[in-house]
């Protein structure tokens, strides 16, 4: 990885600042040790040794990741070639969506919006937004909600023709040639992440028509979608499908790639070396409606 | 006496041009929905992706309990033995098919891709509640067509010595067949209707209650998820088809003897018994989720009875569906004309019941911020069943009064007529 230029710019600039930390820090790990000697004797005192020395055989993660000293995407590419070198059963793709770092800029609405050639009516990552407090203490708060590709999905056994199904990768993806458009797998998601393809276009009000850019295919699931009356997409039920056909090409999910406050990380949740994994270390971590048993594939750091 | 023949005769054809006028306005109306529903898809509804289901799911239903209860009826006659009801049971039948084809219709109409509803034969998913209602239903239809087959195959071969539409209609359907079925035939006939009934009793059941239950299993809506969605379906398939079945016998049977007005009389006290247990159900249905003012169902059950539509359940089906023929069943029970009133009123505004089973699980958002979060047209929580809908199920309508007159016409025997 190459060395942060900006930071070491900055740092060659302000030389007595540098002394002063340099101080500071030795002065830090000299405590670190006092603590971590006098932690022992303690441990020790207690007669939990023996737990400590089992407890070393446990394989250990590394240590969590500082995206401002790393790239995170670079490093979620390299994740997604070791994840892709591996059989797909033995892939589990999920997503972390840190809320402190989401800035509501719907950038990834509008990039899946894009990447996905999405029609009026359907939105795979909306981000909810909601006010709490009252004026002055107000604050807004922001939750992008894309698929939950949850592991025991309640929209998979409700669907009568199997269109929707459960991946070996973690992936709940439809098969638009088979759906009929009953659409009970969207009363049966509890997170309303499937929405219905109405076969409108933008241009229909101007134009009554698609605009030109409308015509352009989607390539949802390595297949080419174009839009006609008739034929599916339209008359399906669409959702967020981890926009799988650019993962297995070594690419991240078009949400995951823009987001500039990098609130979004993607990857291999049965990697442990995977950023996904190492992000979630010493955060306090929740998935909506949990309660449901619906296990879902993606988390939120609060 | 010859004067007040003629002047009966004179009100009965003024009402039989009225009604035709009616049924031609009705099926000009609904001819432009189907023009829209087959030139633009989905596109003319006011249906969207956080309320995927509205007028059609709910007519669907309607129907599918008209059929069931009109079904179930039939079996007072052909398992339980009900002498009573044995000359109007065939035509119980009839109507039970008539209202599956308009169900069907009405389901089929909501999907997405009306093309390939064949892939729940070819690739069905049976953990589906839907899928299996699918089998269900196509099991229930063979079975209708052969009960009412062999409940009606005596009195087609009586009717095909009829000139005209009817003659050649029995002579079709029995074959050409010239001599009248012989006893054994006819205790044959009788005894496949017996068998053909009993088995249908489990598949009504099943395939209504698993309507109910289609809706119930789905753990994502709160006022759905509840064990008495499946016996609420039950039974208001049991009084919606038994009020549809008791106003055609009172308003459409021929002979206004004694028997005529014993079996209105009868079917009238069935009907009242029916409505009360629904308004039971219902009230169970209402008071438990909100009696404490505090939980999920709460708000969404509140926005069906205090929101903008809730005079769809008070006026519509607390005064009409249940107050309204509640009055008239037990003050007129006496009269055939009020118990037949009644049961057209809850028979005909019994959709609003079937629409408030199914919206209010809808209205909700299913998360906070969700209504604001992107703004589209089809992503609201607002619904209004549009003109093309309400177009739609007249057309539906009006296939199916088309198909009862039809049948009543060609099988004269159905209504009570002897042709022998």
């Amino acid at each position: 990885m190459p060395e942060n230029n900006f930071i070491k710019d900055i740092g060659e600039k302000t030389g007595t600042r540098r002394d002063v930390l340099t101080k500071g820090l030795a002065l830090g790990v000299g405590l670190l040790t006092l603590e971590a000697w006098t932690s022992q004797r303690t441990l020790a005192a207690s007669g939990s040794g023996q737990v400590s020395q089992g407890m070393a055989q446990i394989p250990t993660l590394p240590p969590p990741v500082d995206p401002w000293q790393e790239d995170v995407i670079l490093v979620m590419q390299q994740d997604l070639k070791r994840a892709l070198s591996k059989p797909l059963d033995q892939r589990h793709w999920g997503m972390v969506i840190d809320l402190q770092r989401c800035i509501g800029c719907q950038g990834c609405t509008v990039s899946c919006i894009n990447e996905n050639k999405l029609p009026p009516g359907v939105v795979y990552r909306p981000v909810l937004e909601e006010t709490s407090g009252t004026f002055p203490n107000v604050s807004k708060h922001f939750l992008p909600r894309p698929c939950m590709h949850c592991d025991n999905p309640p929209c998979v056994p409700v669907c009568p023709v199997g269109a929707t199904h459960k991946r070996p990768d973690g992936i709940v993806g439809i098969d638009y040639n088979a759906c009929i458009g009953c659409r009970y797998c969207i009363t049966a998601c509890p997170y309303s992440a499937r929405t219905f393809d109405w076969g409108e276009f933008y241009g229909d009000i101007v134009l009554g028509g698609p605009l030109p850019y409308e015509e352009i295919p989607s390539l949802e699931y390595g297949k080419v979608w174009v839009r006609e009356a008739g034929k599916s997409p339209i008359g399906n039920t669409r959702k967020c499908q981890f926009c799988i056909e650019r993962v297995e090409k070594g690419l991240l999910p078009a949400c995951t790639d823009m987001c500039f406050g990098r609130a979004t990380y993607f990857g291999d949740l049965n990697d442990p070396q995977a950023l996904i994994n190492r992000v979630r270390q010493n955060r306090q971590v929740n998935q909506l409606k949990s309660e449901l048993g619906t296990h879902p594939s993606v988390y939120y750091l609060l | 006496m010859e004067q007040k023949h003629l002047a009966q005769r004179q009100t009965s054809q003024s009402m039989l041009i009225f009604g035709v006028i009616i049924w031609l306005v009705l099926f000009a109306f609904g001819l432009h929905g189907l023009y829209d529903r087959l030139a633009f898809d989905s596109l003319q509804t006011d249906m969207g992706s956080y309320i995927p289901w509205g007028l059609w799911v709910s007519s669907y239903i309607w129907f599918i309990g008209l059929s069931a209860g009109s079904f179930l009826l039939s079996t007072l006659v052909y398992v339980f033995k009900l002498k009573q009801l044995e000359k109007v049971a065939p035509l119980a039948l009839v109507v039970a098919l008539i209202t599956l084809i308009m169900a069907l219709l009405s389901i089929w109409f909501d999907l997405g891709h009306m093309g390939r509803f064949y892939g729940v034969y070819l690739h069905p998913n049976f953990h589906s509640a839907m899928a299996w209602m699918v089998w269900l239903y196509t099991a229930y239809f063979v079975l209708l067509i052969f009960e009412t087959y062999f409940a009606l195959r005596g009195s087609l071969v009586r009717s095909s010595f009829l000139p005209g539409i009817p003659g050649i209609f029995s002579r079709i359907l029995t074959g050409g067949r010239q001599e009248a079925l012989s006893e054994e035939e006819v205790r044959r006939d009788r005894r496949k209707v017996t068998t053909l009934a009993t088995l249908g009793i489990p598949l009504a059941i099943a395939f209504h209650g698993g309507v109910g239950a289609l809706f119930a299993t789905v753990v994502a809506r709160d006022v759905w998820h509840t064990s008495l969605y499946p016996i609420l379906f039950l039974v208001g398939a049991f009084l919606s088809g038994g009020a549809l079945f008791t106003g055609l016998i009172a308003f459409f049977w021929p002979k206004r003897d004694d028997y005529w007005q014993a079996t209105v009389h009868l079917l009238g006290r069935v009907t009242l018994g029916l409505l009360l247990l629904e308004a039971v159900l219902t009230w169970a249905e209402l008071s438990v989720p909100m009696w404490y003012g505090v939980g999920p169902e709460y708000e969404e059950l509140r926005y069906m009875l205090f929101g903008p539509y809730g005079w769809v359940f008070w006026v519509v089906q607390v005064g009409l569906c249940t107050v309204l023929p509640l009055i008239l069943l037990v003050a007129g029970s006496k009269s055939p004309r009020m118990t037949g009133w009644a049961g057209i009123l809850v028979a005909v505004t019994f959709l609003s019941t079937r629409l408030n089973l199914v919206l209010p699980g809808l209205v909700a958002p299913e998360l906070a911020g969700l209504p604001y979060s992107y703004h589209d047209g089809r992503l609201t929580y607002q619904y209004l069943p549009s003109g093309s809908e309400w177009q739609l199920l007249a057309f539906i309508i009006s296939v199916g009064i088309a198909l009862y007159f039809l049948a009543v016409k060609v099988m004269p025997t159905l209504t009570g007529r002897d042709v022998a």
